[in-house]
């Protein structure tokens, strides 16, 4: 029986196992699919990871490599090239690798599997189904990892941060990237990575633009139609531009994966599509927790890393019987947010500060977040010169301002 | 007034560049911005990250990075040039693979243990 299992060896697991070995849990586990630890960090080579956390600016197989050596430091069990087939609510999980078939139990779990990019058919993109169609990522690895040409004209479909990465990725390997297409009025990727992605190559951004057609020849793309949009995302008639390419990049989303979650019996919430979880990022099964992209999309690695040290101390609270709640109250979000994490906290808490963070689906100016508990009183407020879509916003609510609240706290955003 | 948006970290700063006055910056919070908005109006530099091909590693190629910012005129050239290099494993983080890469005085080196 193990303290403790984590299931993914990315930065969230990796960050998770070590906070929970330096607060002393003597057997962990991290089960891993891929052949080696870090995850997604290892076909990220760019730079602009650990600047939190850190304090210096790394490249993802840097910001990887700063938890692995420490991990080899410890006696935590790395299970790598391992499947974990299922998971159920008493904690056992169900592997399979080159050794066989195995059940393995522990006392807490760890959710840390990350996410996995959204592709064509989730967008039902029209038209022919050749060769040269690769979401941003999938062609991030094949080029950093695999060494293979992914292709010589590029037009990148959404403005994701994975997408705009690829285009100066790609701008430097010699490929011509010919437009990024937005169907959104803005971008869905950090201004940084706008400027130094894009503008920095004369990379045109069409904004209220998407592919409405993919042409093939010989069994490769060779042309797409980009299309304007009005603001109910209809196409708007004439506005067709013909672009000649033969490689079509898809940035359009991430969703957290969680089909272990799922069988296991724990709740999702339809608009992260991550676990509900607490303020200490246990999910709706008792002592499972979980931590990064696997519970909504991060922004930066380092909150990643962040977010899952406090599962992890969550997750050594509950092995050693130390908590404290007995009661939860509700977090809940008026438009334009869209949602936040956590969805619910336990009351009575030992902690001093509750961090919450969500995202809005439009842009905001100047505004103020506001925190109004159940009886309709406004007991915190956070001034902000904007709020987008593209970064994830956060507030802390100091505990002491909502110990005797009984139902729920509301967040919602006034426009100065 | 040069309008600029900082891309020293995630938060994006937009910065104002004032030619016409010793390029001072404002819009900035933290003083990498006011470094990287000077820089950006005189001689704009960004570091390089790239990979060269590797034999006998974990994958086909090792990620690697310019050890300082090279010219942003530069980053071409100097990612064509790599395109030939193959280095051998085992290699070590900050492992020197070009040294003084254009002549620019600067390295690349490895981002990983491979």
């Amino acid at each position: 029986m193990y303290d403790l299992i984590v299931i993914g060896a990315g930065p969230a697991g990796l960050s998770a196992a070590l906070t929970a070995y330096e607060k002393g849990l003597k057997k962990i586990l991290v089960v891993e699919r891929d052949k080696e630890m870090g995850g997604i960090l290892n076909q990220c080579i760019h730079n602009g990871f650990g600047l939190h956390l850190f304090k210096e600016e790394l490249t993802g197989p840097e910001f990887a490599g700063k938890f692995i050596e420490k991990i080899k430091e410890t006696n935590i069990e790395i299970m790598l090239d391992t499947m974990v087939l299922k998971l159920d609510e008493n904690k056992n999980i169900y592997i399979l690798n080159t050794k066989g078939y195995q059940k393995l139990s522990a006392k807490a779990i760890i959710l840390a599997m990350g996410c996995r990019e959204r592709t064509r058919g989730a967008i039902a993109t029209p038209g022919d189904r050749g060769a040269g169609v690769y979401t941003a990522g999938a062609a991030q690895r094949y080029m950093n990892m695999d060494g293979y040409s992914v292709g010589n004209k590029v037009v990148i479909l959404g403005s994701g941060d994975i997408g705009l990465i690829m285009a100066r990725r790609m701008t430097l390997e010699g490929a011509k990237v010919l437009a990024c297409v937005e169907i959104n009025p803005y971008s869905a990727g950090l201004r940084r990575n706008i400027k130094q992605c894009l503008e920095d190559f004369n990379i045109p951004l069409y904004l209220s633009h998407t592919i409405t057609d993919i042409k093939c020849t010989n069994n490769r793309v060779s042309k797409v139609i980009v299309s304007k949009v009005d603001e109910a995302y209809n196409t708007i008639k004439d506005s067709e531009i013909e672009i000649e390419c033969d490689t079509v990049l898809l940035s359009i989303g991430l969703i957290p994966e969680n089909e272990l979650s799922k069988e296991a019996n724990i709740t999702i919430d339809q608009r992260t599509k991550g676990p509900v979880v607490y303020e200490n990022m246990e999910t709706s099964v008792e002592g499972i927790f979980c931590c990064g992209n696997v519970v909504q999309v991060h922004d930066l690695a380092d909150n990643v890393a962040l977010e899952a040290k406090k599962a992890a101390l969550a997750a050594c609270k509950y092995v050693l019987n130390e908590r404290t709640f007995e009661r939860e109250i509700k977090v809940e979000v008026n438009k334009p947010i869209s949602y936040t994490v956590p969805q619910k906290i336990h009351l009575p808490i030992d902690e001093k500060l509750i961090d919450i963070s969500f995202r809005t689906n439009k842009i905001l100016g100047k505004c103020v977040i506001k925190v109004v508990n159940s009886s309709g009183e406004v007991i915190c407020k956070y001034p902000r010169e904007y709020v987008i879509p593209a970064e994830l916003e956060k507030i802390n609510i100091p505990v002491s301002l909502i110990k005797d609240e009984k139902n729920n706290i509301t967040i919602f955003i006034e426009e100065d | 007034m040069i309008e600029l948006i900082c891309i020293g970290c995630p938060k994006g700063c937009k910065l104002l560049v004032d030619e016409n006055n010793d390029h001072s910056v404002t819009g900035h919070s933290c003083q990498i911005g006011v470094e990287y908005g000077r820089n950006e109006v005189l001689n704009p530099t960004r570091v390089l990250t790239t990979i060269v091909k590797i034999e006998n590693g974990i994958h086909n190629c090792l990620p690697v990075k310019s050890s300082k910012p090279l010219p942003k005129n530069k980053l071409i050239e100097a990612s064509r040039f790599l395109k030939d290099i193959v280095v051998k494993s085992p290699v070590k983080t900050n492992q020197v693979i070009v040294k003084n890469i254009l002549d620019t005085g600067i390295d690349i080196i490895a981002t990983r243990d491979m």
